[in-house]
């Protein structure tokens, strides 16, 4: 018997979209407001896992083809060369720099350095979360 | 701003981090990790060199002024205990190169071992008691993974209990850190002691500090919280168990001697008291294991256990010369230590078991690894004029100066058992007729092997012969630990 997720994929579809984009604003929002790297990646890897549960996983493979591992290197990266950016000027290491800019549309936007930490940050959680529920998914016993 | 004193613990972490991304080429991960670890030892060296001669480094990082941020800071202690961690690396590294099976190689084999010397040079220089939680954190994940290396039944087993048990210490340990919050306000370390000596210890607090006790013991190997050690180092190859004998349990007892001479230093009647106590239960137990034991490894894993108690008799004891004994004490015994988890994998890698009744008769195939296993042994024991004896010396004399007779006693009692096992495994191991033909051992080359232990076996010579410089050096070392203002000052300021 074939069973029908018509129901099921359709929600995934629209819930995905909307918790994806909730995430990317919690990225944003975060070092100010509540939010952040950390929360936001969970939330990514809360929705990439729904994709996941909902179609299969060799299916969404197919669509996410990155190599989770690599990038839980390259978020670990990003994080420590933030850090590390701060020793240039001769300041403490995780020194964060901040500005105010005026952006066309947007108004008043702030550029920090905290930013590209989270971004590290955001990729390592997304990456550890689906890496180990991917890995244990795939257990043949 | 003093950002070398961050050096031991970025250059490990930056490593690890590249290396994940290099997994797939094995041959470049051993020439990068052999360079980057000699680095470190540099970095450890001109650290340990900058704070003898100028005083205590600290750096606040992100620039968040002292009782709030998270401050790291290098006195002679801990810039010590990173040196011996950076010398253990450099040796352990060497000698995985020469053991390791090549499939294990790939499964991150090099970024956990760097991140595991990451989390232990963390702890080692971090000045804020939460910051020490989370360092103690990246030590045991990393050690979760090296420990289940191979992945074989008897390690999955163990592993699972070490597991277990150290979530459970972790999960206490948070317990006494939020304790120390809600007494203090504070959770940097020098700020803490000064809160603690206003509060006045007792009550209350001296609960505390013997929760901490308690959390320490388990990482540590303390008496009766021991159990797991000997089974979980019993698992993992050679040289993964030297990097574990060396220095894992050693961080549990910095962490003791930190908290016990900065923070909890003001009802010694009651704390030291107990320490001391512990400290005898400990060697005394920890030596009885090792002696109906008939395992190399196995030996090796109890004597750190008994030896461990050495080290925290000498806090127990809270005098100059006993403190300065147990400094010595501790990088006597992380050199010698490893060193001897290193000959159990050399004699295992020939004879292909770690068993001492399977073994015999290795002094005629292999002299040289007997006499250099031989130095390490009986240095482990305290005998002249190896490093083990002036350490347990200084232990023992400061002892009866105290009139602490009984301590003395079973240090002394415990030293004879501790040659007695040794000499056990030197005489079932290389004494009697060789079992092992020409043709079993022939493809096997000893220099390789011994190259990576030699270091180690010079290092417990010299710092026997040289007893007298290093000695007050280890002095030096125990007056700024029992002047906690010193520390005090550099962190928070005059």
């Amino acid at each position: 018997m074939k069973t029908n997720f018509l129901m099921f994929h359709t929600i995934t579809r629209i819930v995905s979209f909307i918790v994806l984009s909730f995430s990317i604003y919690l990225f944003f929002a975060g070092h100010n407001a509540p939010g952040g790297g950390f929360i936001g990646g969970l939330m990514m890897a809360g929705a990439l896992i729904l994709l996941y549960v909902s179609f299969d996983i060799d299916k969404i493979k197919k669509v996410i083809p990155f190599d989770y591992t690599t990038i839980i290197g390259w978020g670990l990266l990003i994080a420590i060369l933030t850090g590390l950016n701060s020793l240039l000027f001769g300041d403490a290491f995780l020194t964060q720099y901040f500005e105010y800019y005026q952006v066309p549309i947007m108004g008043e936007v702030e550029l920090t350095t905290a930013l590209p930490f989270d971004l590290g940050i955001y990729m390592v959680v997304v990456a550890v979360a689906l890496l180990t529920i991917l890995s244990i998914a795939e257990d043949v016993s | 701003m003093n950002n070398i004193v961050l050096l031991p613990v970025l250059i490990p972490f930056i490593a690890g981090t590249l290396l994940i991304l290099f997994r797939n080429y094995p041959k470049a991960q051993r020439v990068a990790s052999a360079v980057v670890v000699l680095i470190l030892l540099i970095s450890a060296v001109h650290l340990l060199y900058t704070v003898y001669q100028g005083g205590i480094l600290t750096i606040e990082l992100g620039n968040w002024s002292a009782p709030f941020g998270i401050v790291l800071v290098a006195d002679l202690f801990s810039t010590l205990m990173v040196l011996l961690t950076a010398i253990v690396g450099v040796t352990c590294l060497f000698f995985a190169f020469q053991t390791l099976a090549k499939e294990r190689e790939k499964f991150f084999f090099y970024p956990f071992y760097f991140f595991l010397l990451t989390g232990v040079n963390g702890s080692f220089l971090t000045g804020d008691l939460f910051n020490l939680f989370v360092f103690f954190e990246v030590m045991l994940i990393s050690s979760f993974i090296l420990i289940v290396f191979g992945g074989s039944k008897y390690q999955l087993r163990e592993s699972y209990k070490y597991v277990v048990i150290n979530i459970f210490a972790s999960g206490l340990f948070l317990i006494a850190i939020a304790y120390i919050y809600s007494l203090t306000g504070t959770l940097n370390m020098a700020h803490i002691a000064v809160q603690i000596a206003e509060l006045e210890q007792q009550g209350v607090v001296n609960v505390a500090a013997i929760l901490l006790l308690i959390v320490f013991s388990i990482k540590g190997g303390l008496f009766p919280l021991y159990f797991w050690l000997p089974n979980s180092y019993f698992g993992p190859p050679a040289a993964i168990a030297a990097l574990f004998g060396g220095l894992l349990t050693k961080v549990g007892i910095y962490a003791i001697i930190r908290s016990f001479t900065l923070i909890f230093v003001h009802d010694i009647s009651f704390t030291h008291n107990i320490i001391l106590m512990v400290a005898g239960l400990t060697m005394f137990f920890g030596v009885l294991g090792a002696v109906a034991q008939f395992d190399f490894k196995r030996i090796l894993s109890f004597h750190i256990i008994s030896q461990v108690g050495y080290m925290v008799m000498g806090l127990g004891l809270f005098t100059p010369l006993a403190l300065a004994g147990a400094i010595y004490y501790i990088a006597h015994h992380i050199v010698v230590k490893a060193a001897l988890f290193l000959f159990a994998g050399a004699t295992q890698k020939i004879t292909g078991t770690t068993d001492l009744k399977k073994m015999s008769g290795l002094l005629k195939t292999h002299p040289a690894l007997a006499w250099l296993f031989f130095i390490a042994a009986v240095s482990l024991a305290g005998i002249p004029p190896l490093s083990g004896f002036f350490s347990k010396f200084a232990l023992i004399l400061s002892g009866v100066e105290e009139g602490r007779y009984l301590i003395v006693a079973v240090a002394l009692l415990v030293g004879i058992l501790t040659l007695f096992s040794m000499m056990k495994i030197f005489i079932y191991v290389f004494w009697g007729a060789p079992s092992l033909q020409k043709q079993d051992y022939a493809h096997i080359k000893l220099m390789p092997l011994l190259m990576p232990i030699i270091p180690l076996i010079v290092l417990t010579i010299s710092m026997g012969l040289f007893a007298e410089p290093i000695f007050v050096f280890s002095e030096t070392v125990a007056n700024q630990l029992l002047d906690p203002s010193i520390y005090i000052d550099s962190v928070l300021g005059e």
